[in-house]
């Protein structure tokens, strides 16, 4: 377990370095006006990131060691470059953990700090640990990483909020999309993993309120031949047409396959002539590094020049709860995390974040209700759900995942007992 | 292709024939939308209501200024980082400013002289000499700054952060940042009225324009607007272009595809700070259906007309101010983000 704090000195905003030597010209002219002479009041936030190694299909795609942590990183540059106006300083101190190691105990050393806003990237079941630890202490969990909808209905917690989208939302979103463009036959393939299951049962929840129909299922065992070995490809080129053959007539191949093992070797390799969506595909996502609309290039930018890489979606999600506390922090003019945590549960709190519609919270579980991009596999955005024509009495973005009256989370009733 | 919106109006062909030719008479002279995503300027004939020339420019045109006689065309080149200075009658490239990702750039006047640039990307507002073209001095701001605005008597300059939801009040003489006022989500714009006591700033996101009082920097009424019909996340806010008296002020809603109407009859000075919003008393008259997802508009010199650049539709609607109606569509280069009218 390793404790690091944000290396802000060595890595400044991007293009301030480039033009103080104007800076410091201009000062002679008596015009540039420092910021902030006295050191502002400081709000530390943490972060318990996991770090692990993944298994992409891609070799592109491996994650980076900072992924996700990278995110908050930029957000706390963001919420310091507004806060040198508001008197408000932000910090950020992130404890590495890896998959052995308890989550709890580095939240504890964290909360030993006096930090109570707590960002992680760990998978669900220690998003709940974390959760049920911090509680006592009035530490709220914002969860980065994990997609299980059980961790906003049966398992939900006051003190923990969802930055990242569940897996119904973006089943749906992904469904909204499909049945925008006619496309309701699908063929549902997917994993042995219990996330895939989880996630197969989100697109036949997804086709069912959309109107798609799941002409068959089919389930992948075992690994495809990685790319690793020197006929992989003959290997695939084999197996693949074989998974798909004889399905009924579908539209769209839907994969389920959350950890990378056979999704992304399915698009060309099918034995009918079909597209491929979910895992693979056209990918429902929160982030996409080819986002450009809504001024989301200017986040790419800033995310590329600090962190020489391109942004995920972890990374916006990070990016996201960091922001959150920042901007709440802003309106509520507190750096008390019981204030800021009042505001952002409050009526008025919206987060642009570069996805059309603002971000808010859903207060009857506690899940950050986003607009869901549809990403060619990182190539290019095709489209962002909702989809036109999905209507809502509140807004159109809780047409994605559950909505109130199908909750099971008891939140708003525990919040009034 | 001219879409004449005067046929919807249902009137017989020959008075429509007729109207339609009495309002476009009064027009004339030229002008300029920046298309961002092909890379050009779109110079309208007034009179023949047509794009009569295509300048190639840098990459993503968005903002522009023109100096006071319509003379130069200040054109901020995102992707290219840097500001052109075109010369509108040789469409001659003259001059050009090196700054990192320029989005918006507000000329000081009277004087055309110096230029207050957004610097999206670097939190900064860099001010220029654009006869030396040197940077003067820079002046550090929220995240993504973008709305400009100088007050009529060149003293106050305001600037809007889009992604830290502050508008930001800075000295001209000195330089200071005198006071950070927060607004809601994603500010895009701001404009001064013309007696120079209030800002206007748009939030894309909050669906709202904040009224700021110019001295005080308290807020004096939050305006929302409500299309029947359509989700309040649809009503985005972006420019606000304010009539000479001040009693009128038009906003463009962006996805909403319209452009408000907003009257203020009076202002009842004294009682500002108390009970702001009812000594403010600004209703939104009407809303006006143009092309899609309008960000900026211009009067006419004569302000008889509005020009709305539609980024979606990829054309400019023309608004009679008087009727309050759409009576012309000129189609340009692809997804505008701005029009200017020259002044003569």
């Amino acid at each position: 377990m390793n404790e690091t704090p944000l290396p802000r000195t060595e890595r400044p905003l991007p293009g301030r370095r480039a033009m103080l030597g104007v800076f410091a010209a201009a000062a002679g002219a008596g015009l540039v006006q420092p910021v902030a002479a006295a050191p502002a009041p400081t709000l530390t936030i943490g972060y318990v990131h996991w770090l692990h190694e993944v298994d992409t299909l891609s070799y592109i795609f491996r994650p980076a060691p900072d992924n996700g942590r990278a995110g908050a990183e930029v957000a706390i540059n963001d919420n310091n470059t507004t806060g040198r106006f508001l008197n408000q300083n932000f910090a950020l101190v992130t404890v590495e953990v890896h998959s052995d190691d308890d989550p709890v105990v580095a939240l504890n050393s964290l909360i030993a700090k006096g930090i109570r806003l707590v960002i992680t990237d760990r998978p669900a079941a220690d998003v709940l640990k974390m959760a049920d630890a911090g509680g006592p202490h009035g530490a709220t969990i914002f969860n980065a990483g994990a997609a299980e909808d059980s961790l906003r209905e049966e398992d939900c917690r006051g003190n923990l909020i969802h930055t990242a989208p569940s897996d119904n939302m973006l089943a749906d979103a992904l469904a909204q999309y499909l049945i925008w463009k006619r496309w309701p036959r699908w063929l549902l393939a997917y994993g042995e993993h219990p996330r895939d299951l989880r996630l197969a049962a989100a697109y036949r929840r997804a086709a069912k309120i959309f109107g798609a129909h799941i002409v068959a299922e089919r389930q992948y065992k075992g690994k495809v031949g990685s790319r690793e070995t020197d006929t992989g490809l003959i290997d695939l080129q084999e197996q693949l047409p074989v998974f798909t053959q004889n399905a009924p007539n579908y539209d769209v191949l839907v994969a389920a396959d959350d950890n990378s093992v056979f999704a992304g070797y399915l698009p060309y390799r099918t034995w009918d002539a079909r597209l491929v969506a979910g895992s693979a595909g056209l990918i429902p996502t929160s982030w996409d590094p080819n986002s450009e609309e809504w001024g989301g290039r200017q986040m790419q930018d800033r995310f590329v020049a600090y962190a020489h890489r391109f942004m995920t979606a972890l990374d916006m999600n990070a990016w996201v709860a960091a922001r959150m506390i920042g901007t709440a922090a802003s309106y509520a003019q507190s750096l008390d995390p019981d204030k800021i945590m009042a505001y952002m549960r409050g009526a008025d709190f919206q987060l642009g974040a570069y996805r059309g519609l603002s971000l808010s919270i859903r207060e009857w579980n506690g899940q950050v209700r986003q607009a869901i991009l549809l990403s060619d596999s990182g190539r290019l955005v095709v489209s962002v759900s909702p989809q036109p024509g999905f209507l809502h009495q509140r807004t159109v973005l809780d047409t994605l995942g559950t909505d109130k009256p199908e909750t099971k989370c008891k939140l708003s009733l525990a919040r009034k007992g | 292709m001219i879409r004449r919106r005067t046929v919807l109006l249902g009137l017989p062909p020959a008075l429509m024939l007729a109207s339609a030719t009495s309002a476009e008479a009064a027009l004339s002279g030229m002008a300029y939308a920046s298309n961002e995503k092909d890379n050009t300027i779109s110079v309208i004939d007034l009179a023949q209501m047509k794009t009569v020339k295509t300048v190639p420019t840098g990459q993503r045109p968005r903002g522009m200024d023109l100096t006071s006689d319509g003379g130069r065309l200040l054109v901020c080149l995102g992707d290219s980082n840097r500001i052109d200075i075109l010369d509108t009658k040789s469409w001659k490239v003259v001059g050009s400013m090196d700054t990192p990702d320029p989005e918006y750039a507000a000329l000081r006047q009277p004087g055309n002289n110096p230029l207050y640039v957004s610097n999206e990307n670097n939190a900064l507002v860099t001010v220029w000499n654009i006869d030396t073209q040197k940077m003067l001095v820079q002046m550090p701001t929220g995240v993504e700054p973008e709305g400009m605005a100088v007050s009529p008597d060149g003293q106050l300059i305001a600037n809007t952060t889009e992604t830290t939801s502050m508008a930001q009040f800075f000295s001209y003489a000195t330089g200071k940042n005198l006071a950070n006022v927060l607004v809601p989500p994603r500010p895009r714009w701001a404009a001064f009225t013309h007696d120079g006591r209030e800002v206007w700033v748009s939030s894309e996101l909050g669906g709202t324009v904040t009224v700021i009082d110019a001295k005080t920097y308290k807020v004096l009424d939050t305006i929302h607007f409500v299309v029947e019909g359509l989700r309040s996340t649809f009503i985005q806010p972006v420019g606000i272009n304010i009539t000479r008296d001040d009693k009128r002020a038009f906003v463009c809603l962006g996805p909403a595809n319209r452009v408000a109407v907003v009257d203020v009859p009076e202002r009842k000075v004294l009682s500002y700070v108390s009970t702001a919003s009812k000594a403010f008393n600004a209703t939104v008259k009407k809303y006006l259906l143009v092309g899609q997802r309008p960000w900026h508009a211009n009067f006419t010199p004569d302000e008889k007309y509005l020009l709305t650049a539609n980024g979606l539709s990829n054309d400019v609607s023309v608004i009679d101010v008087t009727r309050l109606r759409v009576i012309n569509t000129v189609p340009v280069g692809q997804q505008p983000w701005m029009v200017l009218i020259s002044p003569s």
